[in-house]
């Protein structure tokens, strides 16, 4: 499979998007709460506390939509400055209350518009990167879909970063990349294969722990295995004392 | 003062006409006797820009200024030692053509990496500098900048001093792929942690700051002070038109426009930023500046 077809398979209209890992790994159990409590609610992120496996754990994903009406609704997970302060606000309540949090990447990028710019999307994203990083319990970033830059950054800066195979995880678009370096938007093959944005060039250069293989229909079997593989990770993760924690976190990054 | 003066006077001193959107093709000062300022289209004599540290004496017009000078303008004399100076980037994703674009960029600007870091000392106060060089790859961050930055944040955290960082960038490197963007992470945990000590860290924007450092260590700064002008964007101006398919308004994304909508602290003139670093490394520093009695 070449970059491309990852690029493809990542953007796919068909594709799990987060409320579908939520709804297959955590159930009934997930409540979800709205709001930055500064501006509004930006739907292109979803966020809330489950049960998993009998502890509670705060849930974050970047949203797209399954249908043309969701995704006009959650514009098309490319959420505003408020989006990240949402999640921010999720991950702060995650920390005081002691239960570790997860996040589903799956994002084209930030909103780039107006609004975005007049409340700070630049200084959302940079918070998150900062307060995450002491963020006193652990966190997993899955990436399911499309990691699309600080956008998704935002949203991975953990003790762990996952990927689903066909999965990508990259600085610029395939598209902006190819219109920058040879002026034609249109060599995203090309420019796919430049940026190492696949699972398994991302596995090489350290920048993320697992690869979750995909089946060919992203059934429940892998969910199951999914569940139980994030459960392990936060009984591993909860062993640590928080200085332990926090300074691999740091390391984690400091090394690249 | 003649009346056209007097209207140039009377402009807005800073107007995003002919800045931003074509922000990567503006010039520097070339070494002409004449240069017309962008802004205002006065002519304006080579010599006075110079002694005027590059801002347009008719409207105000911050010209670009490289790294070197900067640091020139903002330390105390001869107070500069620079750190990682011989630090240099590699192709390390193999992204065509970035070999040859780093060699030019090292042979254009003189220096080895978009930015400069080093100790100083700032009116008298001792302080750790980062300097972003526009003249360098358009200031982009790649693993090196990111690294630099990070030590210099690490290096003040022990030695508890303050940090001072002039940003300029077009944002990630994007010949470095994702290494460029764990650069933002990296350089935001130094940054944490210099804050988590109590340290105090300034922010100078400067045109034009966008992208991934953005995002990142310029929008960090306990205080955020910017250059008057200075185009200041997550998203670049011609990113966001051809998202939203509408102009944008005059002014959007100026520093004047960020301290309107609340987002940084101060728009300070060029010649008046010593002075400005000065009193602000003063007021945090442990001594005492109330004069004698006061507490230490």
């Amino acid at each position: 499979m070449s970059a491309f077809d990852s690029v493809t398979a990542a953007r796919a209209n068909d594709r799990p998007t987060a409320i579908d890992y939520i709804t297959r790994i955590f159930g009934d159990s997930f409540m979800e709460l709205h709001g930055d409590r500064r501006f509004s609610d930006d739907k292109a992120v979803i966020g809330g506390i489950a049960e998993l496996n009998g502890s509670a754990v705060t849930v974050v994903g970047l949203e797209k939509g399954r249908n043309l009406n969701e995704r006009m609704d959650r514009n098309f997970g490319s959420a505003h400055p408020e989006g990240y302060r949402k999640a921010l606000r999720l991950m702060k309540q995650a920390e005081k209350f002691h239960r570790p949090v997860i996040c589903f990447v799956d994002t084209s990028g930030a909103y780039c518009g107006i609004g975005a710019e007049e409340r700070g999307q630049g200084q959302a994203i940079a918070e998150n990167l900062m307060e995450m990083m002491t963020l006193e319990t652990p966190i997993l970033s899955i990436l399911i879909g499309e990691g699309g830059s600080g956008g998704a950054l935002a949203l991975a800066v953990a003790d762990e970063v996952w990927m689903l195979e066909n999965a990508i995880y990259s600085v610029i678009s395939p598209e902006g990349c190819a219109s920058i370096l040879w002026k034609d938007s249109s060599k995203t093959a090309e420019a796919s294969e430049c940026l190492k944005l696949t699972s398994h060039d991302l596995f090489k250069l350290g920048v993320i722990e697992r690869i979750i293989r995909e089946p060919k229909n992203l059934d429940s079997i892998m969910f199951d295995s999914l569940k139980n593989l994030i459960a392990q990770t936060f009984e591993k993760l909860e062993a640590y004392d928080i200085q332990t924690l926090l300074s691999k976190r740091y390391n984690r990054f400091r090394k690249f | 003062m003649n009346t056209a003066d007097f209207f140039n006077f009377l402009k807005p001193k800073n107007e995003l006409e002919n800045q931003g959107q074509e922000a990567e093709n503006q010039p520097f000062i070339p070494d002409e006797l004449w240069v017309k300022c962008p802004v205002c289209k006065s002519p304006v004599l080579s010599s006075d820009l110079g002694e005027n540290n590059k801002v347009c004496p008719k409207c105000g017009y911050h010209f670009r200024i490289g790294a070197r000078q900067r640091i020139e303008l903002t330390v105390d004399k001869d107070s500069f030692r620079e750190f990682d100076a011989d630090m240099v980037s590699e192709n390390i994703i193999d992204f065509p053509d970035y070999t040859r674009k780093l060699k030019n960029a090292k042979a254009n600007s003189g220096e080895n990496e978009s930015v400069i870091t080093g100790e100083a000392k700032i009116g008298g106060c001792e302080t750790v500098i980062a300097v972003m060089n526009s003249q360098f790859m358009m200031g982009s961050m790649g693993t090196v900048t990111g690294e630099k930055i990070t030590r210099a944040f690490e290096y003040a955290t022990e030695n508890k001093l303050p940090v001072v960082v002039f940003t300029v960038s077009g944002g990630a490197r994007m010949q470095e792929g994702i290494m460029s963007l764990m650069q933002m992470a990296k350089t935001s945990g130094a940054v944490k942690r210099h804050s988590d000590a109590g340290l105090l860290y300034i922010t100078v924007l400067t045109d034009p700051t966008t992208g991934g450092v953005t995002a990142s260590f310029a929008m960090e700064g306990d205080i955020i002070l910017s250059e008057p002008g200075a185009l200041i964007a997550f998203a670049g101006p011609r990113v966001i038109e051809q998202t939203i398919r509408q102009k944008l308004p005059k002014g959007f994304q100026s520093a004047e426009f960020l301290l309107e909508k609340g987002f940084i602290d101060a728009v300070v003139n060029r010649n008046e930023m010593k002075d400005t670093l000065t009193k602000l490394l003063k007021l945090h520093s442990n001594k005492s500046v109330f004069g004698e009695g006061a507490d230490e």
